[in-house]
């Protein structure tokens, strides 16, 4: 069950998480407890099969859950790759489906977010026009609706990403969606954007996951969120303005601004060293002035200067800022006409699609295949990913225009991705733990808010990655005295039943220890033996073997 | 392979009440060779004002009229006037709150550096922070804090509280491969697992004889656990009923000036205090801002009595990640401006003196207009400190604030005693 922020919301929320919970219990995949003591005798016999199953469900998903690696052993690992890359194929829990299609922050527009969510509509039920003139508990009021609004928008996305992560039976997906969730990071605390972070994983990130990465570019580049957290929605010709006869413009409109073309080339595409120039940075930022939000800048940036979207005054333009899945919207006045020269390329000052073909240099460049396929090599195979393997990848990727699915079925066929030297190499990242933990234990979460805490307290707080370069994914970021010593909190009370987030279903031992892939004659193995039952959870969740994948 | 080799990261760190995190392992070769001690036990403690704290309000330019043109219901009295500022040099006064600091001021010790700042001129907090704390203002991507690339180039005195971050989040401007303690007051006396003796034994024969990554990073966290919870142990008991006033700076000035005081091997500590975004009634000489200055002025002057003797070798610096607008709104507040006024606390400091170049509040004068200019660069202040502090030497300052150069006139080169 889980429990919402107190209020009109709970009721509904639990019954929908109580849905959740006997979904998963009826789940077919899952096979719950039937395999005891005889299977991980396999596991300590060292069987291959049963090594590269666990191995195959740490890597391209988020760890095994109890019974997953003899479906994997049945299946063939090939077959289970086969599918994962083909998450459609996968049947998902309608209580899944469900928790999204009733979470608003996932589902609505940018522009529906903002009348909903925003300060505006917040504004209009208390009746005020003005905040300057309302009393002072009228803006107290207001003051604390914001606020509820802003944890009802974290506790929906939290807990979708979480519930997700955890029972998806889509597991590829999931993970892909970090990843690209992380590599066209977005931060939540930055503004409006706490408001759009939801709308713009549902669908600038998710629907293209194992698809085109130009696609990716595409959807990233003209979503709200991204425009508003780059601030290219500000970016705005330097050149006089045309219609506009005394060049009247906001501050904030005042010129150009670098910030996401510079981003776009240095992280989302070619990478740091991808031979760009500061002249191309320019270059590009020019190419994407007037690329903004919806009903905003546009047609009112003389009127309106304020965050307010009022719609009402937004004429025939309001239905689209509504309806647009995006939020984006170019407004050509505000673009630079004039021709550019990016990338040893001469790009004609047309407009809109300047952009566009902007993208296919960028995704086409070969600067851009290696930067891709190391990141993707580094998140599945090793901290270091071997050379060979991302050149491989990268050919893929340069051959097949981008094609994230046909790079990483060079990746999973790779004897990299298989090596010995490769397993159990990679030290989880704080959310990698607590959801693996989640799985191992065949956990139901009550609540995410202390799980969502606990990430926080771990520095990698979901949907907050302040900085535009997202999470590292090495251990490097990560191992550190600390935060070790919080996991082992955290195992501690998530294997004796005392956490207040999560209930373990699943504590067997000897199933727990074969997920976690911890050998019997193992000094870990020795000392769960020899101690005491209660405690017997918590060391699995709590051992280095489990801190690793 | 040194454990240095492979554990450089501190991220996060706290358990329970304390836990420190590595015992500070950022390599260093000149103590290694024998040849540290040269910042020896010179400290820096940084208190940061999220929100953008009010500097017009704080030190107050009481003799200029336009700060009274621009602020008709919420500038601070005149000395002598009800709830006046206090006089500081005849052109500026204090925030009458900040009592409890005079006695520094006249003692020479506490220095304020007016119109400083952020050169960025963004105003958004989010943005303004993250450049005030990775030290790179207009670089997005900075990949760690100030902080800890001070502690990088700091002689290691491998202290597991060589370096304490106050709360459970480790905050960008410590983040990086330093190791950093972490002291989360409001946890205070909870028990962690780790002093269970069933459960840290069992946890203890999984990781202690390991020799990777992982069992080095058990060890030292458990030393950390339990030096600080040593060192506090004392303290705990004294305070009241044995927790730690909650989210309160005067108790926890108090707290952090002993644990500086015990520990001689503490060289930077951090703490972040919230709410100083005040668009709405923020009051003059009474009111909320008043409120949240009055906390901070007497845990202030609580640290600097809790560092006892080593308030000489100490440094405190309070920073805001840009002031406020010079006029007040229509809501008796104020808005996101541009310049602000750094704080400059400590034994070291030439005190006594706002520095800085004053140019008024005449609008000609001011930055789009509107906002105090940023005349000076807090990167300055940071360098100033960084060498005539502790020490550093230039290619030192360039490697801690990489992509500036000194201007060829500094303001506060005479700040540092």
């Amino acid at each position: 069950m889980i429990i919402g922020p107190s209020g009109s919301r709970q009721l509904s929320r639990r019954s929908l998480a109580r849905a959740l919970f006997m979904a998963f219990l009826l789940f077919p995949m899952v096979c719950g407890p039937g395999m005891a003591g005889g299977e991980s005798a396999n596991a300590e016999a060292g069987n291959s099969a049963r090594d590269r199953a666990r191995h195959l469900l740490n890597r391209i998903a988020y760890g095994p859950r109890p019974g997953e690696i003899d479906m994997v052993v049945r299946k063939g690992t090939a077959r289970y790759i086969a599918e994962q890359l083909e998450p459609a194929s996968i049947k998902q829990p309608p209580a899944l489906e469900q928790l999204v299609a009733k979470s608003p922050a996932l589902t609505m527009t940018p522009g529906q977010l903002f009348m909903n969510y925003g300060r505006k509509p917040v504004m209009l039920a208390a009746g005020l026009k003005n905040e300057a003139t309302a009393s002072k508990e009228a803006r107290e009021n207001i003051q604390k609706q914001i606020r509820q609004n802003y944890m009802t928008m974290y506790q929906q996305i939290t807990d979708a990403r979480l519930m997700r992560a955890v029972y998806s039976p889509r597991q590829l997906e999931e993970v892909l969606t970090e990843f690209w969730f992380n590599h066209f990071n977005v931060s939540f605390d930055k503004g409006l954007d706490h408001i759009w972070v939801g709308a713009y994983e549902e669908s600038a990130i998710r629907p293209h996951v194992l698809g085109k990465f130009r696609d990716l570019l595409n959807s990233t580049s003209h979503h709200a969120a991204m425009l508003f957290y780059l601030d290219n929605w500000q970016n705005t010709t330097d050149k006089p303005l045309k219609n506009n006869n005394n060049d009247k413009r906001p501050g904030r409109f005042s010129g150009i601004n670098e910030n996401y073309a510079r981003e776009l080339m240095e992280l989302h595409t070619l990478g740091v060293d991808g031979g760009y120039s500061q002249a191309d940075v320019v270059a590009l930022a020019r190419i994407l002035t007037g690329h903004g939000l919806v009903n905003r800048g546009g047609a009112r940036m003389n009127i309106n200067t304020n965050m307010n979207m009022n719609m009402n005054r937004a004429g025939s333009g309001s239905q689209n800022a509504l309806t647009s899945v995006s939020g984006y919207q170019f407004d050509r006045r505000r673009h630079d006409f004039s021709d550019k020269q990016f990338l040893g390329t001469v790009i004609k000052g047309e407009g809109q699609g300047e952009l566009d073909k902007a993208l296919d240099l960028l995704a086409r460049h070969p600067a851009t295949a290696r930067h891709i396929s190391f990141k993707l090599a580094q998140y599945f195979v090793s901290d270091k990913p071997p050379q060979a393997l991302v050149e491989r990848m990268a050919a893929k990727f340069r051959s097949t225009d981008g094609d994230i699915k046909e790079v990483l079925k060079v990746l999973f066929a790779s004897k990299e991705f298989w090596d010995g030297s490769a397993v159990a190499s990679k030290y989880k990242s704080p959310y990698r733990y607590v959801v693996s933990s989640l799985r191992a234990t065949d956990s139901v979460v009550k609540q995410s808010r202390p799980i969502i805490g606990f990430l926080q307290i771990q520095g990698m707080p979901l949907y907050k990655c302040l900085t535009p370069d997202g999470y590292k994914y090495t251990e490097e970021a990560w191992l550190n005295p600390g935060g070790l010593l919080q996991r082992i909190e955290f195992a501690t009370a998530l294997g004796s039943g005392r956490h207040q987030a999560a209930r373990p279903r699943q504590t067997g031992t000897e199933l727990l220890v074969d997920i976690a892939g911890i050998a019997g004659a193992s000094k870990t193995g020795q000392v769960i033996t020899n101690s005491h039952e209660r405690l017997k959870t918590a060391l699995v969740l709590g051992s280095p073997e489990f801190m690793m994948y | 392979m040194d454990r240095r080799e492979f554990l450089k990261t501190s991220a996060v760190v706290s358990l329970s009440c304390l836990v420190p995190g590595l015992s500070g392992w950022a390599y260093s070769p000149a103590v290694a060779a024998g040849g540290g001690g040269k910042s020896g036990s010179r400290k820096l403690i940084v208190v940061f004002l999220r929100g953008a704290a009010d500097g017009l309000n704080i030190v107050v330019p009481y003799a200029d009229q336009d700060y009274y043109r621009a602020r008709p219901t919420i500038a601070v009295n005149q000395p002598g006037k009800p709830d006046g500022c206090i006089d500081l040099d005849g052109t500026f006064g204090l925030h009458p709150v900040l009592k409890p600091l005079v006695s520094r001021w006249k003692e020479g010790s506490l220095a304020f550096i007016h119109a400083s700042g952020s050169p960025d001129a963004t105003r958004s907090h989010f943005d303004a922070q993250d450049y005030m704390e990775s030290g790179r203002p207009g670089v997005k991507t900075a990949s760690s804090g100030w902080l800890n690339r001070m502690l990088q180039i700091l002689p290691d005195n491998h202290s597991p509280i060589r370096a304490i971050n106050v709360g459970s989040t480790m905050p960008r401007i410590l983040q990086g491969p330093a190791s950093v303690a972490s002291y989360e007051p409001k946890r205070g006396g909870r028990p962690s697992v780790m002093d269970r003796p069933f459960v840290a034994s069992a946890f203890a024969g999984m990781y202690e004889g390991r020799k990777d990554a992982l069992g080095e990073a058990f060890r030292e966290g458990v030393e950390g656990h339990n030096t600080l919870k040593e060192k506090l142990a004392e303290e705990m008991i004294a305070a009241d009923k044995g927790a730690p006033n909650v989210g309160n700076f005067k108790g926890f000035g108090q707290q952090l000036g002993s644990i500086f005081g015990k520990d001689r091997n503490t060289q930077i500590a951090f703490l972040a205090l919230g709410g100083w975004d005040t668009h709405v009634n923020q009051g003059a000489g009474r009111g909320q801002l008043a409120n949240k200055l009055s906390v901070l002025g007497q845990g202030l002057a609580d640290l600097a009595n809790g560092l006892g003797s080593q308030y000489k070798d100490t440094v405190i610096m309070v920073v805001s990640e840009f002031g406020r607008t010079v006029k007040e709104n229509g809501n008796g507040g104020t808005d996101h401006g541009h310049g602000n006024v750094i704080w400059m606390m400590g034994g070291p400091v030439r005190g006594g003196k706002v520095y800085g170049d004053w140019r008024g509040l005449d609008e000609k004068n001011l930055f789009e207009g509107r906002d105090l200019p940023v005349v000076v660069d807090f990167r300055e202040v940071i360098a100033t400190v960084a060498s005539n502090h502790l020490n550093l030497s230039s290619q030192e300052v360039a490697r801690l604030l990489p992509g500036y150069a000194l201007p060829s006139r500094k303001h506060t080169s005479d700040i540092i005693v």
